[in-house]
This record gives C-alpha cells, sequence and structure tokens, in this order.
C-alpha cells in the first residue's frame, strides 16, 4: 500500500531572524497528514508562529526542507504558494481602508477572478462564516471583535485554498463568542475538507479542536501525537505538565458544581 | 465705483499675467518635487541610511534663505547654458523659469520626502504582513496597501509643499520670474501700499485654495465617489488651461528690458519701453532684478537693456578699487565692457546716481557738519542707516577708510524707509541716492565728497552682445543719451516714491519725457 503524500512536510528545519547567530526554530521535523487539524502548542518565544510562517515561506528557512503538497516550498513562487493557503492573523490583520467585501476579495482580485464572480464568492464566503450578507460593505472599524475574526477566517477561505494556517485565531474576544468561532470553524475544516495548522497558547483550545497537537519548547519539538495519546502517555515532564492543565480544570469545575447541586 | 482707486484697477489690470505666471511656476515645482520626491521617500522607507542622508540633505536645502538659494541657481544656469551652446549650438534662457522652477522644487522636497516616509514606516506591521500573506507582491503591499494608508499623512506632507510653494514663488521676482512677487516688490519700492497688500492677499489666497482643492483631492483618492471625482478632475482642469492660456495674455516681444528693484528703475524701464514702442518695437520688462542677476543676465543674452551706473560696474564687475574722474570712468568702463563682455555702452544718460552721505539740515548744521571729513570725528556716536548692499560694497571700505569713519553702529534698512528714517531722527545719517527725489521731499543735508573716495555713477545705457550692432535699438534710444538731468530725474522718482498722489511708472515717464524730447 502506497503512503499518501502529506499535505505540509517539515524535515530538519532551522531558522533564524540575525543570520545565524541564534536560531527562532531549532532542527524541527514534522509531517502534517491531508485532512489533519494540528495545533502548535507552546510558550511565547517557542518558535511556534515562526514554525507557520515557514509553511507558507513568510520565513524562510535557514536550513532544512519545507514541502508543501509533495513539492519543494524553496521551488515555488512564494507569491503564488501565500495565495493557494489561506492565512488567519494574529489579531486578524484587515485591511483597514478597505471594506469587508473588499478584504475578503482581496485574494481573489490578486488571482484575477471577475468582479461579479468575486462577488458572488464574497456572498458565500459570508453565509459560511454565518454574517449577514449587509456586512459586506462595511469598513472593518465598525465591527465588533468576534466579527473582525469571522471575516479573518472568511477572506482565508475565499480562494479555496486546501490548506489554512492559522496564528492565534480566536484570541483577543470574549469566552462564549471564542468557543462558538473555534467550534464553527472546526465544521467548516470537516465540511471543506481543509488541512489546517493551528498556533495557539491556549492547551484547552488545542485539546478540544486539534486530531494532533506538536508541543514546540526554546525552537525545539519536543513531542507531538495524537491528541488523545498526547492526553493520556505524554513522555516528556514539561508536556506532561502541559497536559495536566485542562485536565485540572476541567475536575475543578465537576468539583464546583457537585458541591452547588447542580447538574 | 467710480472712484476706484487707480492704483487698484492697475493692479486688477496686471493679475492675469503675474497670477497665470505664479500658477504655472508653482504647479511646475511641485509636479517636478513630486515626481522627485515620492520614488526617493519609497527607496528611504527600505534603508534607514539613504532615508537619514535624505532628509538631512533636504533639511540643510531647507536652512538656505529662499532668496539666496534662487540667486545661487542663477550664475550655475547660465554656465550650464553657456556649456549647452558650445556644445550643442543652443542656448537656453538661464534667467526667470530655470532657476525659480529649480529653487522651488528643492524647496517642496523636505515636507513631502518627511511625510512620505514617516507615512510608509507608520503603516501596522501586522497589516504589511497581512498583505504579503494573502499573496501580494512586494509592489501590490506598497501601491495597494501601504500607500492608501500613508495617504493622510502623505497629503498632509504635499499639502504643506504646496503652501510653502506657493508662498516662496513671490521670490522669484528678484530672478527675472514674473510672479506675484512681482506686486510686492514693486509696491515696496514705490510705497504702493495697495500693491503690496494686493500681492500678499492673492498669494495667501491661491495657497489657501490650493490646499482645499488638494484636500479634495485626498478624499477623493482615499474612498472614491462620483461628485467628489469630478469635482477634482474639473478644478484640476480648470487650473491647468488657466495656466496654458496665460503665456498667450502676454504681448509678443522681440527686446526684454531689465529693471533692478528701485523707483528710478521702473521709471526708466518704462521710458525705454515707451521710446521702443513709438520706433514700432515691442518689448517687454523683467522687474526687480538684483544687481548681480541683471548684468549677467545682460551679458547672457537673457536682457536686451537696461541702466546700470558706471560706479556700480567699476567695482563690482571690474574690481577696481581707485577712483578716477567722472569721464575717465566713463571711457575705461566703456571699453573693458567691449573688450571683456562684448556688452554696448549706448552712452550715459546725463546723470549719477551716486551713493551719498546725508543727515538732517538742522542736524548738520549744528553739528557744523558739511562734508564726509567733518563727519569723521562723531561719527563715533552715530548710527548709519544703509541698503542691503551698501556696508559690503568695496566702496564702503574705500569710504571709511579714507576719512577714518567708525559708527557705532551699520544699520541695513529698505531703500524705501531709509529717507524717513533719518528725517524722523531714527538714524542720524543714510547712505542716500544722489537722485532719488526723496533728498529735497525731506529737505536732507548732502555731504560733499573732497577726497574723492566714492566713485562716480553716471546712469549707462547698456546693450546686450547680441544687440550691439542694432540699428533699429540705437535708433530709438539715442535721443535720452545724455539729455536728462539730475533735476528732472529726482522729479520723476518722487512721482512714483512719495506717499501721497503717486503716479505709476508708466505715468512719470511719459512726463519725464515731455520735458526732454527734443
Amino acid at each position: 500500500m502506497q503512503r499518501e503524500i502529506p499535505a505540509i512536510e517539515i524535515a530538519d528545519v532551522w531558522a533564524s531572524y540575525d543570520g545565524g547567530k541564534s536560531f527562532a526554530v531549532r532542527g524541527v521535523t514534522l509531517d502534517v497528514a491531508k485532512g489533519e487539524f494540528l495545533a502548535l502548542i507552546g510558550t511565547s518565544g517557542s518558535g511556534k508562529t515562526t514554525l507557520l510562517k515557514l509553511i507558507n515561506r513568510l520565513v524562510e528557512p535557514a536550513r532544512g526542507v519545507v514541502a508543501v503538497e509533495g513539492k519543494d516550498a524553496a521551488d515555488l513562487d512564494p507569491v503564488q504558494l501565500r495565495r493557494r493557503i489561506g492565512y488567519v492573523f494574529q489579531g486578524v490583520g484587515l485591511f483597514p481602508h478597505l471594506s469587508v467585501g473588499e478584504n475578503i476579495a482581496v485574494t481573489l482580485r490578486l488571482l484575477g477572478w471577475e468582479k461579479a464572480a468575486a462577488a458572488r464568492r464574497v456572498g458565500e464566503m459570508l453565509d459560511l462564516v454565518r454574517l449577514p450578507q449587509e456586512l459586506a460593505s462595511r469598513m472593518p472599524a465598525t465591527l465588533s471583535g468576534g466579527q473582525g475574526q469571522r471575516v479573518g477566517v472568511a477572506r482565508a477561505l475565499a480562494a479555496h485554498p486546501r490548506i489554512v494556517l492559522m496564528d492565534e485565531p480566536f484570541g483577543a474576544v470574549d469566552p462564549i463568542t471564542r468557543d462558538a468561532l473555534a467550534r464553527d470553524y472546526r465544521a467548516l475544516h470537516e465540511k471543506l475538507g481543509l488541512t489546517t495548522v493551528m498556533v495557539t497558547h491556549d492547551v484547552l483550545e488545542a485539546v478540544l479542536l486539534a486530531d494532533r497537537i506538536a508541543v514546540l519548547e526554546g525552537g525545539e519539538l519536543v513531542e507531538h501525537g495524537a491528541t488523545e495519546d498526547l492526553l493520556a502517555h505524554p513522555k516528556h515532564a514539561s508536556v506532561r505538565e502541559l497536559m495536566a492543565m485542562p485536565q485540572r480544570q476541567a475536575e475543578r469545575v465537576r468539583a464546583l458544581s457537585a458541591a452547588s447541586g447542580s447538574p | 465705483m467710480d472712484r476706484l482707486d487707480p492704483r487698484i484697477a492697475e493692479a486688477m489690470a496686471r493679475l492675469p499675467e503675474y497670477l497665470g505666471a505664479h500658477v504655472v511656476l508653482s504647479l511646475s515645482a511641485l509636479g517636478l518635487g513630486l515626481a522627485l520626491s515620492l520614488p526617493l521617500a519609497l527607496l528611504g522607507a527600505g534603508s534607514a541610511r539613504l532615508r537619514w542622508l535624505l532628509l538631512t540633505a533636504a533639511s540643510v536645502i531647507q536652512t538656505i534663505p529662499s532668496l539666496a538659494l534662487l540667486a545661487l541657481f542663477y550664475p550655475l544656469l547660465l554656465a550650464l547654458s553657456l556649456l549647452a551652446k558650445t556644445l550643442t549650438g543652443a542656448q537656453f534662457s538661464a534667467l526667470g523659469f530655470l532657476p525659480s522652477l529649480l529653487a522651488l522644487t528643492l524647496y517642496s522636497m523636505l515636507p513631502i520626502l518627511r511625510n512620505t516616509v514617516t507615512g510608509l514606516l507608520g503603516v501596522d506591521a501586522a497589516v504589511k504582513e497581512a498583505a504579503q500573506g494573502v499573496g501580494m507582491t512586494r509592489a501590490q503591499s506598497l501601491f495597494q496597501v501601504e500607500l492608501p494608508l500613508a495617504l493622510p499623512v502623505i497629503m498632509a506632507g504635499i499639502r504643506t509643499a504646496a503652501v510653502l510653494v506657493i508662498g516662496t514663488a513671490t521670490l522669484s521676482t528678484t530672478v527675472g520670474q514674473t510672479s506675484l512677487g512681482n506686486y510686492i516688490f514693486t509696491g515696496l519700492q514705490t510705497q504702493n501700499w495697495i500693491f503690496v497688500l494686493f500681492g500678499c492677499g492673492a498669494a495667501a489666497l491661491l495657497a489657501l485654495a490650493a490646499d482645499q482643492l488638494l484636500g479634495l483631492l485626498e478624499r477623493a483618492i482615499a474612498r472614491p465617489s462620483r461628485p467628489r471625482l469630478v469635482a477634482a478632475a474639473a478644478s484640476l482642469a480648470l487650473i491647468v488651461a488657466a495656466s496654458a492660456l496665460s503665456p498667450l495674455l502676454q504681448p509678443e516681444a522681440q527686446y526684454v528690458i531689465g529693471a533692478k528693484g528701485f523707483a528710478e528703475q521702473y521709471v526708466l524701464a518704462a521710458l525705454l519701453n515707451q521710446r521702443l514702442a513709438a520706433a514700432g518695437l515691442a518689448s517687454v520688462t523683467r522687474d526687480d532684478l538684483g544687481s548681480a542677476v541683471i548684468f549677467n543676465a545682460l551679458a547672457g543674452g537673457d536682457v536686451d537693456v537696461y541702466v546700470d551706473y558706471s560706479g556700480t560696474i567699476w567695482t563690482n564687475e571690474m574690481h577696481r578699487t581707485d577712483t578716477l574722474p567722472r569721464q575717465a570712468v566713463l571711457s575705461e568702463m566703456t571699453d573693458w565692457l567691449q573688450k571683456t563682455k562684448g556688452v554696448k555702452v549706448l552712452g550715459p544718460l546725463g546723470f549719477e546716481n551716486a551713493y551719498v552721505l546725508a543727515m538732517r539740515r538742522d542736524r548738520a548744521e549744528a553739528l557744523g557738519i558739511r562734508t564726509i571729513a567733518d563727519l569723521a570725528a562723531s561719527s563715533k556716536r552715530m548710527i548709519v542707516g544703509g541698503d542691503y548692499e551698501i556696508f559690503g560694497r568695496p566702496e564702503w571700505q574705500a569710504l571709511r577708510q579714507a576719512y577714518g569713519l567708525a559708527f557705532r553702529q551699520e544699520r541695513v534698512m529698505q531703500p524705501t524707509f531709509m529717507y524717513k528714517a533719518v528725517a524722523d531722527g531714527e538714524v542720524d545719517v543714510i547712505t542716500a541716492f544722489s537722485s532719488d527725489g526723496r533728498i529735497a521731499q525731506y529737505d536732507l543735508a548732502t555731504l560733499s565728497d573732497p577726497k574723492q573716495a566714492i566713485p562716480p555713477y553716471d546712469a549707462v545705457l547698456l546693450a546686450a552682445p547680441g544687440r550691439s550692432a542694432d540699428r533699429a535699438l540705437a535708433a530709438a534710444l539715442q535721443p535720452l543719451i545724455g539729455r536728462i538731468s539730475i533735476a528732472r530725474m529726482r522729479e520723476a522718482n518722487l512721482m512714483v516714491s512719495r506717499e501721497t498722489d503717486q503716479a505709476p511708472p508708466a505715468e512719470a515717464a511719459r512726463r519725464l519725457w515731455q520735458a526732454i524730447k527734443p
């Protein structure tokens, strides 16, 4: 039986922001299978965002190979590569001078879509992320935090990408909105058959959404595996500590509800 | 309005020409400034070292006084023009438009550069990364995201530059470029305050209008809407059309008459213009040219004819420090001009406009001062007032040394105010012009120069090298040679510079001609 080509292959990749004096990513090797939802977790400065940016060449590797759908990313035109990979930015990163509709259609315009087709697609995307159609003509500054995040997702998905990269996509909104957004996105991931890599520092979010989790520390990949395996049998002490947190929180909540008598 | 002040009517009549020239110059300078500054700023936004270099250079240029920057470009362009002539046979005019354009362009660059760089650097890094992340090329990110977001700051810089250029363009009058500054310079020299106010007001209104129009343009670019775009486009089209038409309003001329910036020169330029017209020769006048600019303009062929003074040529051009009798200076100067510059002396007009020391008559009599030699003893307690040039001129050094003068203070002032200042006792002595009518008006005593330290200043009519064999020109101006006495000239000068009942220079010139015609 032939092994299916992974959506993303990362092989012994190093990355540096200062020409090799120090490394933000140190020899990471990691594959992401087609249709998989991978969460990259770790503390601030662990290299998870850098690793994400290596995939669509926002950061170039100092050493090692990144391959996207079987092709070495170094051989691809970085601009074309980015146009076919969806990206949801930390802090949303909507263009403040463009309307919601223009923001969603920005990659379509770059790809040379006709106006009418792009407008239709904007309508579909607003439905998909469950936003009202009237929002298309609004400016980003007039949106609520949750609406902005949904527009960010719509923009990332508009050009039919098969791969989506997300950098702390659901940060900076209240917990209820955040939970709704996360569940809606997971549903889209299934429905559209996406491959998703999401950076987060929220272990609970990673556990609830991701099929697999990769833990980074000081630029190195400490451990990675299926979410259940990592929860049940973490190998490293630091990972055990990290994965224990959501379980401890859940137990405390259960204990509190039992004490107060609510179901 | 049957009793409109004739000076307002005169000012209105000149408005199309002055305003048109002012707009063409400002628009060209701003356009060229933009074309140079925007690409440089884009490069500068990407490199800290280049940015430092650009902004420092632009700041240094900004510190050069505008008047000096304008005047510096003239000799530079003249040299280039002569080089072009030897290389290609074609010559361009180094006077007027070009030096003004270059100086104003340089002036416009600092605000545009600084604001564009600041605007681009101020764009949120997250937004720039998003532009890259959605698949924009470097150019797409720049033109579709960074520049639109920096637009308000960039436009603020362009608006500052526009106001600066329109204001500074009034100074281009001094290098022979017609502008709204002609009102101001002529008005200041002839105490025509209506002209001064008219010039300042017109320049201010133009600057305001340009600022508003650019604001409209900015809003039209930022959020395109049909009415805004139409309004902005229509206003722009109107300005361009009006500016393009304005040169057509100016008369076709064969001869260019030069004039320095004081009353006597305006009268004489008007007189030359009327004499040429009477002979069927059309001419235009370039008023308010600086002393250094005007002679080079004549030698370079940008000006065909003007009146200078033998002492000025003697010291400034020939660099002589000795003083010879009047006739000797005239004949040596005539030979020197012919041999070294090819400039032809058409002849002396008959009067002298020399530097003379003048003071209040009652004061001079009380102190017993009749000659400059008498002044030496009391000069330590006195303040002397003089025009912009005199205290730096070699004649002044020679005069001080010859008589041992040591004034308590040398105060530089507008020639217009000098006479009133000495009459009011604000200064004790002034370096007056001997042909100025205000010496008589204020009853000032002029001090004689027994040691002949000040050279003679015969008014002489000079013709450009290319006009030295022009018989029609010589014939038309011949009736003026040797016919203007100092009394007639003073009378005409007073007519245009007195505070009440002023006549325009052309009127004074007509009356002068009536009095002297053969």
